[in-house]
């Protein structure tokens, strides 16, 4: 088996970072049933690019913004069932580009497969990641303070609306950014386990952010090497990573408050 | 002496501009007229007229359910509603939402909040030190967890942001809600001092009517069926209490020369 190229490596860091940043306001926000569900519409848009012979990911794109578009709706008009609709609209969603796609084709889109990254692809890849990473850097402000309430963030000044939409945007193009690394099975994941981390362990919102960014981009270029090595899908070893991650840090959570114990206690 | 709950029309448009002596009051920061806000089809406000001349001190009163979180909602727009809601031009805002849950493990620090308001609102990053004084929360508070604060300690700290970026309007949804005692008087004390030296105009709801007698300038009260909008010796009746909140209300009065 070859090794990945490293402008690979560097599209697929890229995106990692991006994934960890975006991710962290995805857990902030409570969103992270949204971000799944919306990481499987991509599948329907795979499928019909395949069968219009135009590029995959133009297809997971177009679908995955109108995904966002379909939420950022919901969102604002019904007020207690988002939630549900979101899961029932996103599974059909992966039931149709289920039927759409077929044999390797289907295993590839949902779990994810590197392959080979043309010129092109590589540099629509870095663009595409550098937007989402300047958003998160321009609205940092606004999305903390609508985190801990809308009308805060209003009465500041920020359009919250316009915010949700461009989140929700800059969600999808991370989305579809990851999908060729994870797959559409496993994309949310890679915007739900780094931020789950790094919350175990962070103070503030720049150890939040700085902790999730490495275990998403540690994670992702670890699985990339693990399935250029033994020829498998990269998506499962990225998540597994993750998730090796997650426990990592639960242990030292643990350690820590037992320790602070320790030390409340000889200090009484 | 007025001594019942007026109905709308009545009340709407010359309560606004009754000036309490002090302060720079006269034009009006707000007006309102028309207002109505309705979900699913139930309207919980309908066509509710007022107006808030600057510097003066609006207590929003009135039982459980009778709209007052909608109204202050409504005014940042935050709401879609029916009627006009105008702001005088130069209006800044500060608002302090109703009770919020934080979860405990939520990693935000008092002072990601308070720099992320701070740099939207063109702050200086001294006012930080200046606003935590005037909202009487220590420095100490800075680095911790919000959802590791204390009740108080987290209502201090929304004051505090709603004070970033001087503020000339406040609007303050049961600001002391979950403060101790003193605190809570410190933070009356805090905000009647910025009405009266700096001519800030406070909306609040309250459900300590002994405060808002001896604090607000105005009172409106918001129920289905009486409304009113007047001053609060006049409004603070036992009478229209009782018809306000549907069972007789007994509240302190403080005894102090009038305003």
């Amino acid at each position: 088996m070859t090794s990945p190229s490293v402008s690979s490596l560097v599209v697929a860091a890229s995106m990692a970072l991006a994934a960890g940043l975006l991710g962290s306001f995805v857990l902030l926000r409570r969103m992270t049933l949204a971000a799944d569900a919306l990481s499987h519409v991509a599948l329907p848009g795979i499928g019909i690019a395949i069968l219009l012979r135009i590029h995959p990911l133009v297809g997971a794109l177009a679908a995955l913004m109108g995904g966002a578009v379909v939420i950022w709706t919901l969102e604002h008009r019904t007020r207690l069932t988002t939630d549900a609709v979101t899961g029932v609209v996103f599974a059909s969603a992966l039931a149709v580009g289920a039927l759409l796609s077929t044999g390797e084709e289907l295993i590839d889109a949902l779990f994810g497969a590197p392959g080979r990254l043309s010129a092109w692809e590589a540099i629509a890849g870095i663009a595409g990641a550098a937007v989402v990473v300047i958003f998160v850097g321009v609205a940092k402000d606004r999305l903390v303070l609508a985190v801990v309430s809308d009308d805060i963030a209003r009465s500041s000044g920020v359009n919250v609306r316009r915010l949700d939409l461009l989140y929700l945007l800059a969600l999808s193009l991370t989305v579809g950014l990851g999908l060729r690394y994870l797959g559409a099975l496993l994309m949310g994941s890679l915007l739900i386990i780094p931020p789950a981390a790094a919350r175990v362990l962070a103070r503030n919102l720049t150890q939040m952010l700085t902790l999730s960014a490495v275990v998403a981009v540690t994670s992702t270029l670890g699985g990339n090497w693990l399935a250029a090595r033994s020829g498998t899908e990269s998506g499962p070893l990225i998540v597994i990573l993750a998730g090796a991650w997650f426990l990592g840090a639960m242990t030292v959570a643990s350690v820590r408050r037992l320790t602070q114990r320790g030390a409340a206690a000889a200090r009484s | 002496m007025v001594t019942r709950c007026l109905p709308p029309h009545e009340a709407a448009p010359a309560a606004p501009s009754a000036p309490q002596g002090d302060g720079p009051s006269g034009a009006a920061v707000l007006s309102v007229a028309g207002l109505t806000v309705a979900f699913d089809g139930a309207a919980v406000l309908q066509d509710l007229s007022f107006a808030v001349g600057r510097g003066s001190a609006l207590a929003i009163i009135g039982p459980n359910g009778s709209g007052k979180t909608v109204l202050l909602r409504a005014l940042i727009g935050a709401l879609p509603h029916g009627g006009v809601v105008r702001w005088a031009s130069g209006t800044r805002i500060g608002y302090v939402p109703q009770k919020l849950d934080i979860e405990r493990d939520v990693p935000l620090a008092a002072i990601d909040l308070l720099e992320a308001r701070a740099r939207l609102v063109h702050a200086p990053r001294a006012a930080i030190g200046r606003v935590l004084g005037r909202a009487g929360l220590g420095a100490d508070a800075l680095p911790r967890l919000i959802g590791t604060l204390s009740g108080g300690q987290f209502q201090r700290l929304l004051m505090a942001l709603a004070l970033l970026g001087d503020p000339n309007v406040l609007l303050l949804d049961e600001l002391t809600a979950g403060v101790d005692e003193p605190g809570q008087e410190r933070l009356n004390v805090t905000l009647d001092r910025l009405r009266r030296e700096d001519g800030v105009t406070l909306l609040l709801i309250s459900h300590d009517l002994s405060v808002v007698d001896r604090y607000a300038t105005h009172v409106l009260c918001l129920t289905k069926e009486h409304r009113g909008f007047g001053v609060p010796r006049e409004l603070l009746t036992a009478d229209l209490l009782t018809r306000a909140y549907g069972e007789p209300i007994a509240f302190f009065r403080h005894d102090q020369p009038q305003r």
